[in-house]
Formats: C-alpha cells, structure tokens, sequence
C-alpha cells in the first residue's frame, strides 16, 4: 500500500515484539515527575492504554507497509543469532497469515487496556495487572511473529505466568483452581509439544520454520513426523482447545476478569490454531496426513459437544452462566476452526483462519457485553438474569440488548457478518478434502458440522430471547427494580472497533481472504516464493 | 588451588577476629577462582605417568574441569557469603575458626576432584570434600537435630563411599590400572573371565557417586540434613556437593567406563526417572505450615533437580559416538550452572527471611512483596527459573537442552518421564512463588539485610539475568566438547 523501507519495517516489528516487555517493566518502577497523573494507579492504568496504543499503531503501520501483491513472501524479517548452541535464532517475520492474527492482538490488547483504564477489575494494585497484561502481550504478538520452532515454544509458555496471576488475583469465584487447571493442563500440553518440536529439529538439522517449510516435510521420515505431529499436536489441541483436552476453558473463562476473558478466547486461543497452520501443515505433512481424519473427528465432536452444552446451559432452570455458555460455543468455533485445518485444502485452511479472526471479533466483544452485564446486575447467572419471563435488556438498556443481540447472531454465523464465512468455508473445505483424504469420511463430518450451526443458531437464539426480550418491569413495582445504566462512553468507545471489523469482514471478505489465500497456498505446497 | 592450601594454613594462626576471618576466605576462593584465568588458554597436565608409550595423568586442568572447577569456588563463595551473616547472628554457637576452616577444606576437595583422572584421586577428592561437610552440618553445638543430621549423612555417606572403593578394587583387579584413560581403553579387553568382576566394579563404583547426588534410593538423607545444617551449609551442600557426585559420575562413566555404556546407560536412565520423580512428588506433599517446610522444599526440589541433571548423562550413554556423548555431558553442565546460581540465589533469600521467621515455614513467605518488594521479584525469579517457564529464560532453555539431550538419545519414555516432572514441579514452584504476592498477614515489619546477604543475592540475581538475555554463555557447553 505505502512504501515502507524495509529497515523501518524490521524495527516496527521488533518494537512490537519487545516493546510490550519494556513497558511492563516500566510500569512496575515507579512514574518519572510530570507523568504522575491524578493518583499512582491512574497512572499506571494510563500508561498501560499508552503503550498498547503504541503497539497497535505500530502494528497498523506494519500492515500498511506491507508488501499485499507479495502476502506470501515473509517481510520485514529480522535473523539473528541468538544461542548458537540451540541453534536458536530470533528470526521474526511477518506473511500473510501471521499478519492479521498480529492485529488483531494489538486491537484487542489495546481495547482491553483502554476498558481497565475506566473499569478497572477488583483485586490488588493496577500496578502489577498492566505489566502482567502487557507481558502476555508481548508473548502473544512474539508467538506470532516467530519464526523459529524454540523462540515459538518460548513464546508460547511467556503467556501463562501473566494468565495465571490474572485469573488468579483478579478473578472472580473458584479463581484458584480455574488458574490451576488453566496452567497445568496448557504447561503439560506444551512441554509434550516441545518434545516434537525438538524431535523435528534434531531430525532435521534445523529449527528454522522458514527452511522447514520450505522442504515440506521432504528430510524427515514419515514416521517422524507421525510422532512429531502427535507430540505438537496434542500440545496445540489443548491450547485451542480441542474436545475431549478443553476441560480447562470453561472454569478459566469463569474464573477470570472480563479482560482475561476478552484476551483468553480473542488472542490465546489463536496460538494454538495459528500452530496447527504455521508449524504442522508445512513442516509435517505426511504426518498430519495420517491424523487428518481424527483431527477432523475431535473437531465435529467438539462442535457438537459444544453446542449441546449451550443448550443444556441455556435452558431454563439449569443455572448457566453466560460466560460458561460462552466459553463452551468457543469450544464449538475451534471446532470448525480445526476442520478447516484437518481438510488441509487451501480452502479449509483459509475459512480456518478466517473463522480465527472472526471468533475473536465476536467472542471478545460478547465477553465485553457478558463482562459489562455483570457489572450492572452483578450476576452472570442466566436463571437470576431473566429470572420468569426474561431479563427485558430491549427495554432498559436499549443499546447494551441491542449489542448483546448483534453479538449473538454473529456468532451464530448469519451471512454478511464475518462469523459466516469462516464457517463456510470449513465446510466447503470438508467437501472436498485434499487428495489423501477419504472424502465419504470428510462429508460426513460436513454434514454433521453443518447440523451443528443449527444447534448454535438454537442455543444463541435462547439467549437472546432470555436476556434481551421480556416485559419490562412496572414502575409501581415495590421496591422498585434498580434502573440498568446503558452503555457508557468508554464502553462504546472500545466496542465500536469490534462490531465495526465484524461487518466489514461479513461484507468484504475478500481483505482478508486476499492476504490469507496467496500465503496458505505456498505452506501447503512448500516450495520457495 | 595453591591460594586454598596457604589459606587454610593461614586460618589456623589467625584466630582473632572472627569477622576478619569470613572476608579472608571470601578473598581466597575469589583469588582462586581469578587463578583459573590464566589456564583458560591451554590444557595442563600434572603427575604424569612416564614412559611405556602411554600417556596418563592424574591431575588435568582441561576445560570441562575450569568450568566446573569455577562453579564450585563460585558457589563457595556464595555459601562463604551466606555464612557471614549466620555466623554473625548465632553469637557463638557456631565456632568461627572452625567453621571456615571445614568450609574452605571441603571447597578444595571440590575443586581437586573435576580436575582428578585416576580413581585414586577421584575417591580421595571425594572424601577430602565429604567429610569436612558432616562436620559442617554438625557444627552447631547443643543442637541434637544438627548432631543427628550430621550423623546420619555420615554413616550414609561413608557406607557409600565403602561399597564404592570396592568397586574401584575390582575395576583395579581386572584392568591392572587406575587412570581412568587407561581403564578406558583396557576395559575393551578384559578376558571373559574376569568380565563379570569388572561389571560389578563398574556399577558399584557408581554408588557412591549416585549417594552424593543424591539419586534415589541415596535420597533419604537429604531432607533432614538440609533442615539440620545451618542455612548457607544447606545451600553449599545443594550445590558443591552435587556439582562434585556429577563430576565423578561424568569423569567415571564417561571419561573411564565407555565400553560398558550398556550397563549404566540404562541404570542412570531408570534412575534419573525414579529420582526426579520421588524429589518431586515429596515436594509436592510438603505442607506449608510445617516448621522448616521452605528449606524441606528447596531439599526434595534438589533431589527433583538432581533427576533432571543425570538425563544427560544417561543420554551419553546411548550416544553412538564420543563427540554426541560429550555434548550430552555438556547440557548437564549447562544445566548445573544455571541450577548453581539459582538455587545458591533461592537460598539467600530463604536465609534472609529466616532471619526474621525462625521457622524458616513456606507460609511465612506470604505477603513477602509487601515487605521486602526487592526480594521477593528475586525468590519469584528464581523459583521461575528453575520450574523452568519464562520469565525465567535461562532455566527454560537449560531444560530444552536436557530434552534435546534425551531426544538425540532416542530415550523418548524418559523425556517423557520428565516432562510430566516438569509439570509436578511447576506445580510447588508457582504455589510458593503465588504466595509471595498475597496480601501480608499482619504489620509488615522493615527490616535491614546485613550486606553479606545482599551482596550475594544481588550476585546470583544478576547472574540468572544476565544468562537469560544471553543464554549461550552456559550453553554453549551443551554445544562443544568439554575434554
């Protein structure tokens, strides 16, 4: 789009890589004079919005720069050696694939700081919550960026320290044990993984993702990459997470602050995904050729499973919790999100990443709402919220029921939001496969999954009706029902990007697809560009 | 090492000022350590065998024995460091003279011994640094825990020692030799009558060196010697004393017996697995509350870390050629000079709250941040590190280097053994390093490090960082030969 000389791009990229790191231990040192603010902690608070800021626009200036005729070239790529004993090298990089993921994190960091900053959640001092948020930055955009298998494992375990302490301080009932289980499963997930990635490195001679995939899996055996797939894979799946490995999701999102929430299904679940495509699809086709069909099968179970849990969760009576509710059809998105991977069609994989920016759109706004809701009504439970007849949001908070709604629907998938086609294109994808692939197997999946968005469509409309719809309370009423405020101005102010990026994506697909395509294409054939 | 004898004799004279004597050893193990500097460039060789064409010394200042040679001084220095201020506060139940006499006698036998490349030496090395500890941990006088503890690890320690100078015998009677080069290569021809003496030579010689690394079923002494010892023994236990087991586990299976790497490739394998598991399921159970528990956990949580440290060496034993076996040597280096620093650095700390918390209990560190905020970033820090998750860079990577270790090998159970390990452990390791940023019970009380403490503290926390931003200064010993 604009030119940008190639120096300025490799600093922008190491700036938003390292940037966040720096901030956060800025904010644990006390404020220099002239920036102290009105007290410590909005200091602290404003300084968080400042850096995150800073990130995104970084990050917006690197998607200007960057190359669109060429999105499967990698750009603005730094390669230093940093422990030539390992053979790690710090080699960042950005394509087509990594580029939206890595916006999407600085919008919605930036969002979730600019939130804090007027609502900050209960527990102990901001202090130690911006660097904590900043630091998962951080090693969210470095999972992102990273092209090198070591540097990526690293990456990946920085983000759950910061998570833990966040759920574990600032979260709601049962936090303790939602950040126990959170840690232990995803750190036994990943040193699993790293088993394989080390196994694929040794194997190989390499740890370089771009030199790995470039050889498409020719220098390692199929058996080695059967074993490298299953050690990678199981570690992902649990990230992403997958049925039956996403036991930890539904007590994290809980559990955690509306932040952590926001964060959590918006950002760190994409690292698991965007692994599936960066490191498994290139690097150890033959292998992921030989799981493609369990992975397909885990995907439709969780869709299913899902889905089936909203219902149950949703129905009258049974004392859901919205933010579970929410945390379970999350599990029924990854599910699409990983059929689309396992068809390992170029476009299965690309309604997968589709899908994965798209879910995080919509699943970080709901969490937004559900988290907002809960501060006025101080209850996520559904039953209490809608108590007989519904819980009337049209009525008393217009705007807030009327987002709520707009969440709903386009998590349910309708077309011309960006929830639809992601969802689409998995299911064209499964269609038809990728040669190798049992196609009767793969229709069936489709077919299931397809059922499966009618569930959604059920479960999400449920919601709808309870939450958003009823008859409002009489004013003569005695006491009289405490009035909902309706959305506020900051609260506006960080939802607006997210509902205005879930039309346009509904509407022009083809900006992302475009970035996307070009980039999986290359992956799945190797080769250099 | 001259700097250690003519130390040692010097401390004998000066009996008079006890403080002055603590900054003299301190000076000595710095000046010996700046003694390594000029060997860097070359390898030396002393105590010769002449003649008959072979080539074999007895004491050899090559690079493996520098490095490890450093990390003893170093983490005497640091254990010499803690000492100043314990002896400072017990007021007199711990003889100074003595005291630092037996700490700077052991951390010579420690040095000798990386250097040492006959069995001979090696045993003598490996008593030289033992039993001036059992008097360490015995010092305290009128303290029937600290009488006890010492008693136990020594009669553990010399039965040991016992079964494993009958191993050096039958290795002896069937090679005719003791330098261990020498064994190395007659090892390949002993007739196949006196094969199976030499096998259990072979193993029993490992005893004793897997009782000083504490591998389990040699485990049991460690806790309560620990907690019996004071403080900076504990640390210098934990650490020399390990780093001295490994050295003669590396020098012995690798350096002497690598025709019978299929026996104790395997052995060490099994028991690399049962040792890191034992270490931490045991830390797993200890209850907050208990008296001493912080220094009971850092014990089992050693005996973990001592797990992790024999991975590697098991590793060498499946490694198809000499140079991969050296670079599986070289991660348990690595490995062992991160976990020196770290750990030396987790005990500083604990000795600077024992200070105020008798008790030394692990729910006594809640609301440690808001007493001492310095403090408690570094315990968080170091704990980190040796779970082995970032921010505690360095840890994370000597880990990967102890699996890459394993994988190379081909042993995937074991790296798998371990990783479940890894997850055991973060488990105790987070729940400490949680507690430290609670909100305090009570008044926080401000109270003065003493600058001993805080100079070593601050010396293992800038080490730890600084090996984080630039991890190949230790792991480039995973990556080259160290012999």
């Amino acid at each position: 789009m604009i030119g940008i000389s190639e120096s300025v791009m490799q600093f922008l990229l190491a700036l938003i890589v390292v940037g966040p790191l720096i901030g956060a231990v800025a904010a644990l040192l006390p404020a220099p004079p002239g920036l102290k603010g009105k007290s410590p902690d909005q200091a602290v608070l404003r300084h968080g919005v400042i850096v995150t800021g800073a990130v995104l626009l970084a990050a917006l200036v690197l998607a200007l720069g960057f190359d669109h005729d060429h999105p499967s070239k990698m750009q603005a790529t730094t390669d230093i050696s940093w422990i030539p004993a390992l053979d790690v090298r710090i080699h960042l990089g950005i394509d087509g694939i990594s580029l939206p993921l890595l916006v999407l994190t600085a919008l919605l960091t930036f969002l979730c700081a600019l939130y804090s900053y007027f609502k900050m959640p209960k527990g102990p001092s901001p202090k130690a919550f911006v660097a904590l948020i900043l630091v998962l930055e951080s090693g969210t955009l470095a999972t992102f960026a990273v092209l090198d298998l070591l540097l990526f494992f690293l990456a990946f375990e920085m983000v759950l320290i910061p998570m833990y302490f966040l759920i574990a301080r600032w979260g709601g009932e049962q936090r303790t044990q939602a950040a126990w289980k959170f840690i232990l499963y995803t750190l036994l997930g990943s040193v699993v993984m790293l088993l394989g990635l080390l196994l694929i490195g040794l194997k190989s001679g390499t740890f370089d993702m771009v030199a790995l995939a470039t050889d498409n899996g020719r220098g390692l055996s199929t058996s080695v990459q059967v074993i490298a797939v299953l050690a990678i894979g199981i570690g992902l799946a649990v990230k992403t997470p997958m049925w039956p490995l996403h036991s930890w999701l539904p007590d994290a999102h809980t559990a955690a602050p509306t932040v952590g929430s926001v964060l959590l299904a918006g950002v760190l679940l994409k690292m698991g995904t965007y692994g599936f495509v960066r490191i498994l699809l290139p690097i150890a086709p033959d292998g992921m050729r030989e799981f493609a069909p369990y992975l397909a099968a885990f995907a439709v179970v969780g869709i299913i499973y899902g889905s089936l849990a909203c219902l149950a969760l949703a129905k009258r009576g049974a004392k859901g919790d919205l933010k579970r509710l929410i945390a379970y059809s999350s599990v029924g998105h990854m599910g699409f999100v990983l059929l689309g991977i396992a068809t390992m069609s170029p476009t299965g994989v690309n309604g997968a990443l589709f899908a994965n920016i798209a879910h995080g759109l919509i699943t970080g706004l709901l969490f937004f709402l559900v988290g907002a809701l809960k501060d006025r009504t101080g209850t996520t439970d559904l039953d209490s919220l809608a108590q007989e007849s519904g819980a009337a949001l049209y009525g008393e908070a217009p705007r807030l029921g009327g987002l709520l709604a707009f969440g709903a629907v386009a998590s349910l998938g309708l077309p011309g939001l960006a929830g639809f086609w992601g969802e689409m294109l998995a299911l064209f994808g499964a269609f038809k496969p990728a040669d190798g692939l049992s196609r009767p197997a793969f229709l069936t999946f489709m077919a299931i999954a397809a059922f499966g968005t009618l569930l959604t469509a059920a479960y999400m409309l449920i919601v709808v009706r309870r939450v958003c719809m009823g008859p409002m309370p009489q004013p003569a009423a005695e006491p009289a029902p405490p009035v909902l405020a309706d959305v506020h101005g900051y609260e506006l102010a960080a939802w607006t990007p997210l509902v205005a990026l879930t039309v346009l994506a509904g509407l022009w697909p083809a900006a992302l697809l475009g970035l996307t395509d070009p980039a999986v294409q290359k992956l799945l054939t190797g080769g250099k560009s | 090492m001259a700097g250690l004898v003519v130390l040692v004799a010097d401390l004998f004279v000066g009996d008079g000022k006890k403080a002055v004597l603590g900054w003299i050893s301190v000076a000595g193990l710095a000046a010996a350590a700046l003694a390594l500097l000029p060997l860097l460039d070359d390898d030396r060789s002393t105590f010769c065998l002449t003649g008959g064409g072979t080539h074999a010394c007895s004491y050899t200042a090559d690079r493996f024995t520098l490095v490890i040679q450093l990390l003893v001084l170093g983490g005497a220095l640091l254990a010499a460091l803690l000492s100043m201020s314990t002896l400072k506060d017990s007021r007199g139940d711990l003889p100074a003279g003595e005291y630092w006499f037996l700490l700077l006698s052991s951390a010579a036998g420690a040095a000798l011994l990386p250097a040492s490349r006959d069995l001979a030496t090696l045993i003598v090395a490996l008593e030289v640094a033992s039993l001036p500890a059992f008097a360490l941990v015995g010092l305290r006088h009128g303290d029937k825990r600290s009488s006890e503890a010492a008693l136990k690890f020594f009669l553990s320690s010399v039965t040991a020692t016992a079964v494993s100078l009958m191993g050096v015998s039958f290795v002896y009677a069937a090679t005719g030799t003791l330098h261990l080069t020498e064994i190395a290569t007659k090892l390949q021809e002993v007739d196949g009558q006196l094969d199976t003496l030499a096998r259990t030579g072979v193993a029993l010689t490992l005893v004793g060196f897997a009782f000083k690394v504490a591998a389990v079923p040699f485990h049991f002494w460690v806790p309560d010697t620990y907690v019996g010892a004071p403080l900076p023994v504990a640390a210098y236990l934990s650490v020399v004393g390990k780093a001295v087991g490994f050295t003669g586990l590396i020098l012995v299976t690798v350096v002497a017996f690598p025709s019978y790497a299929d026996v104790w490739g395997p052995a060490l394998a099994v028991l690399a697995a049962l040792t890191m598991t034992a270490g931490n399921v045991a830390a797993l159970r200890q209850q907050s509350t208990r008296a001493y528990s912080a220094v009971r956990l850092l014990a089992w949580s050693s005996v973990g870390q001592a797990g992790y440290l024999l991975v590697p060496i098991a590793a060498a034993g499946y490694a198809d050629n000499e140079a991969a076996a050296e670079k599986a040597v070289g991660s348990t280096v690595a490995y062992a000079l991160m976990y020196a620093a770290v750990n030396l650095g987790a005990f500083a700390v604990a000795a600077l709250v024992g200070r105020t918390q008798r008790l030394n209990r692990v729910s006594d560190y809640r609301g440690l941040y808001a007493r001492n905020p310095l403090a408690a970033l570094v315990l968080a820090f170091f704990l980190l590190c040796l779970a082995g998750l970032p921010p505690g860079i360095i840890g994370l990577f000597a880990k990967v280097t102890v699996f890459s270790a394993a994988v190379d090998a081909g042993l995937g159970w074991l790296a798998v053994v371990t990783a479940v390990n890894v997850v055991i452990a973060l488990y105790y390791y987070l729940q400490w390093t949680a507690l430290l940023f609670r909100a305090p019970e009570g008044e926080p009380v401000a109270h003065r490090a003493p600058a001993p403490l805080t100079a070593a503290i601050a010396l293992t926390a800038v080490l730890g960082i600084a090996l984080s931003g630039a991890p190949q200064l230790v792991l480039r010993f995973a990556d080259t030969g160290l012999f």
